[in-house]
């Protein structure tokens, strides 16, 4: 008795250590949010502050040579691609997710499937290769031929890159929201002589209008957030244009292209760069899990 | 007729979509298989060879070191949320939210964070170290997130029939539970494998560009991806670039290949999809 | 009425959050008898049943006022909820063998309190099975998945593995309702078998089954033990309205 009392102790003992640890590992990745929230802004916002918050967003100019420092430029080349990658990838994005949807025969589901995942499996680097050894010559023609110049490094090229690489995110999320619609949506709408096509159009893309835009924000929050292939193809000059076949540079190059060798307050206005860049982000989170919770009332 | 030009469209899309696959991949191996020299494998870099070998090395390393942190404390965190905490709890709600935030932050971020915490706070200096503590948290959101749905989906009977027989919470969840959910966690993991392998921005000012083993965790050391941004950025070594590109391909597809693998093992066991 | 209870239920209340489910119950169970627990759907009868070995304790919201004593030791007081399930032991509504083989299913319990020797639990293993009336069909496939059996092999290994912690009561939860006759029929042959051994609570729907196997049974409605008796004398001379009403089909 005596024995079977102390091993009892003992496991009772071990149950309540090893749920500490369960516990603490729990905290871990809540820990991690708060230190990532305060390292980086703890470092970047005095850079800010130092240049004066409207001077370092609205600036036009970035010469850290001369210790000025505008983002505006980086700011506007990061909206300019982001949305640049919706115009093409939102609509071949979505039209595939209804072609998943609704339309795909069952043989070749399975394959397409996999296709797209292998599509959000691919490196960044390798897209951002391919985009610089066929994406950029070929927008340089196209530019050239048209007579807007440019030497393929470009806005265009850019959004051409990010369109691809957001495919995967919205077919993803909008063909189970698609697939979430009740079945009776679609047929009664059959049933009152519509087509396949406007039963899709009218009835169940507008059902499954919260996953979509949920898919399109996802989207949004990859492409503004992608770094290495849009470095190797967007030209990377800090510069205001209208010109979608001259090149811009994003906030995320900015911060790979000159840490390197950054030091003081370019350094810091480099971090600050990632505090916008990270305001942005967070942003976007709200939105998506804003657009989740809407989702499941 | 507008339906017809819908339906086109519809058809197009898909076609698009995989048309850009088959054209990226195959552009990628056709350029770069001929340039698989055996000059690449060399045991050691240098800027005759410019072998990809080490960077191969350091990535396994970067890969192995990053799971063996990250895997027990995803799991770890994912038991604590699926056996340990009570629904609608308070706290829950705020893990969900850390980890959504850590799954929507961009790699770039994590390299920066990485940098200003690790490298200079930690001390830790450009080194493997300094990676595999970032590429660590980078994963964890994802670990976490593939071993809870996996846990969610081990039927509640199992447990049931563990606790009636006088076993603990703790017996129950690592003889019955955990054993159940292993496909599930081990898809999770490939993904985490994957995310790693393809991590470039997150490393550069984190485990640095230096193109040889290190001796040490110390020392900095570059991964295939970053060997072949560097590569592909410096322009003069175009080839080599290709051929990295093809073994970074051949990884990806290895690794999608082996996690669609477990998913049907699963389905076959189960007789139902316990993973989408 | 009964002498040498093995279990004593007093003032027991239960609570699901707001709901109550359990009224005041007070019953006692006779040690090595089969007590039968009857009553329409959600009556309360499984959440009795559960509670004697605190499986309610999993259910979120669950609260419990009261006592339940086994052998004279209350078994919400000091007694480890661990130690409890080994000596009051349950089988449940649907077959739950655990995805590992034969063998390990029914060593389990055993190694959960402690034994680890390979000759013990190889006797454990067949002895448990054999009480099942389950070794002959088992003891070439002992390493092979339990998951393999048929439902009503599936359900004679589940008593055998609540078997081999060696508990002094089982608790049965419907253990027949998803199988077929002639399985049912060899469970209930069974359980009269594990009568000399073990005290039984089977909860039941099947009303002939209570009358073939059980010495007692007691009638639950809306959380209150409304008629505990005799089996004999409770489908013969009901002295309840209500249970006259139950057993003679007019509701449930």
């Amino acid at each position: 008795m005596e024995r079977s009392n102390r091993l009892v102790k003992a496991s009772q003992l071990k149950e309540r250590l090893m749920q500490a640890v369960f516990f603490l590992s729990a905290c871990i990745s809540i820990a991690a949010v708060g230190i990532i929230c305060f390292f980086i802004f703890a470092n970047g916002l005095p850079a800010i502050k130092k240049i004066g918050i409207l001077q370092f967003l609205t600036g036009t100019l970035w010469r850290p040579g001369n210790d000025i420092y505008g983002i505006l430029p980086m700011i506007v080349g990061s909206l300019y691609v982001t949305v640049g990658a919706l115009l093409f990838g939102v609509p071949i994005g979505l039209l595939t997710a209804v072609f998943m949807a609704m339309y795909c025969p069952k043989s070749i589901y399975r394959p397409l499937k996999s296709a797209v995942e292998l599509l959000a499996g691919i490196p960044s680097v390798v897209y951002g290769f391919f985009g610089l050894v066929v994406l950029v010559p070929l927008v340089r023609n196209i530019g050239r031929s048209l007579g807007f110049g440019g030497n393929g490094s470009s806005i265009l090229t850019a959004s051409l890159l990010l369109g691809i690489m957001i495919l995967p995110t919205i077919i993803g999320v909008s063909e189970s929201a698609l697939r979430a619609v009740p079945s009776h949506y679609f047929e009664g709408a059959q049933a009152l002589g519509a087509t396949k096509e406007s039963a899709i159009f009218s009835v169940l893309i507008p059902a499954a209008k919260s996953g979509i835009v949920t898919s399109v924000v996802l989207g949004i929050g990859r492409a503004i957030g992608e770094t290495m292939a849009v470095i190797m193809v967007v030209g990377n000059q800090a510069r205001l244009t209208g010109n979608i076949f001259k090149g811009v540079r994003t906030l995320t190059a900015n911060i790979v292209l000159e840490m390197g060798y950054a030091t003081d307050l370019h350094r810091e206005a480099l971090i600050g760069t990632g505090v916008v860049l990270f305001v942005f982000i967070l942003i976007i989170n709200i939105c998506v899990s804003l657009l989740k919770k809407g989702e499941h009332r | 007729m507008k339906s017809k030009i819908l339906k086109i469209l519809i058809y197009l899309s898909a076609v698009i979509t995989l048309l850009i696959l088959f054209f990226l991949i195959a552009y990628i191996l056709i350029k770069g298989v001929p340039n698989l020299k055996p000059d690449l494998f060399a045991r050691h870099y240098t800027s005759d060879n410019v072998s990809l070998m080490p960077a191969f090395i350091n990535t396994l390393i970067m890969v192995g070191l990053s799971l063996l942190i990250a895997v027990p404390v995803g799991i770890f965190s994912a038991i604590y949320m699926v056996e340990y905490a009570k629904g609608g709890n308070r706290f829950v709600s705020i893990i969900k939210l850390a980890t959504e935030t850590l799954t929507g932050i961009p790699s770039i971020i994590y390299g920066l964070f990485g940098m200003l915490f690790f490298v200079t706070t930690c001390g830790f200096g450009f080194s493997i170290r300094a990676g595999v503590a970032t590429l660590s948290i980078m994963i964890l959101p994802l670990i976490m997130k593939t071993t809870e749905e996996a846990l969610k989906a081990v039927s509640d009977t199992y447990r049931e029939g563990s606790f009636g027989l006088g076993a603990g919470k703790l017996r129950t969840v690592f003889r019955i539970v955990l054993p159940s959910a292993i496909p599930g966690i081990l898809a999770g993991v490939i993904l985490a494998i994957g995310r790693i392998v393809g991590e470039s921005a997150a490393l550069i000012y984190t485990a640095g560009t230096v193109a040889q083993v290190p001796k040490r965790l110390t020392d900095s050391g570059r991964t295939l991806a970053v060997h072949m941004y560097t590569l592909a950025s410096e322009g003069l070594h175009m080839e080599e670039a290709y051929a990295t590109a093809v073994i970074l391909i051949v990884f990806v597809l290895g690794i999608n290949t082996l996690s669609s693998f477990i998913v049907k093992k699963l389905i076959n066991v189960d007789g139902k999809a316990r993973l989408q | 009425m009964i002498e040498n209870p093995i279990i004593t239920i007093k003032d027991l209340d239960l609570y699901y959050n707001d709901f109550k489910a359990l009224k005041n119950i007070n019953l006692d169970i006779a040690k090595n008898k089969i007590t039968a627990f009857i009553g329409p759907s959600g009556c309360g009868k499984s959440t009795l049943l559960k509670s004697i070995n605190r499986m309610n304790d999993l259910v979120d919201g669950c609260k419990i006022e009261g006592e339940i004593a086994l052998e004279n030791e209350n078994i919400f007081g000091k007694m480890d909820v661990n130690i409890l399930r080994k000596r009051v032991g349950m089988v449940f509504q649907k077959a739950n063998p655990f995805p590992m083989s034969i063998y390990d299913n029914i060593a389990y319990g055993p190694r959960t309190h402690g034994i680890k020797k390979k000759a013990a639990l190889d006797e454990i293993v067949e002895d448990c099975l054999r009480r099942a009336a389950l070794w002959e069909d088992s003891k070439d496939r002992l390493k092979r998945s339990a998951l393999g059996l048929s439902g009503g092999q599936q359900q004679r290994l589940c008593i055998a593995r609540a078997l081999a912690t060696k508990p002094e009561v089982l608790l049965m939860d419907e253990p027949t309702s998803a199988l077929d006759p002639i399985s049912t029929g060899r469970i209930e042959e069974l359980v009269r078998e594990l009568k000399k051994d073990y005290t039984i609570i089977i909860v039941t729907h099947n009303m002939q089954q209570a009358v073939r196997i059980s010495d007692n049974t007691a009638f639950f409605l809306l959380g209150e033990v409304v008629e505990y008796n005799d089996t004999q004398k409770i489908f013969s001379i009901p002295a309840d309205k209500r249970t006259e009403d139950y057993i003679t089909g007019r509701f449930g």
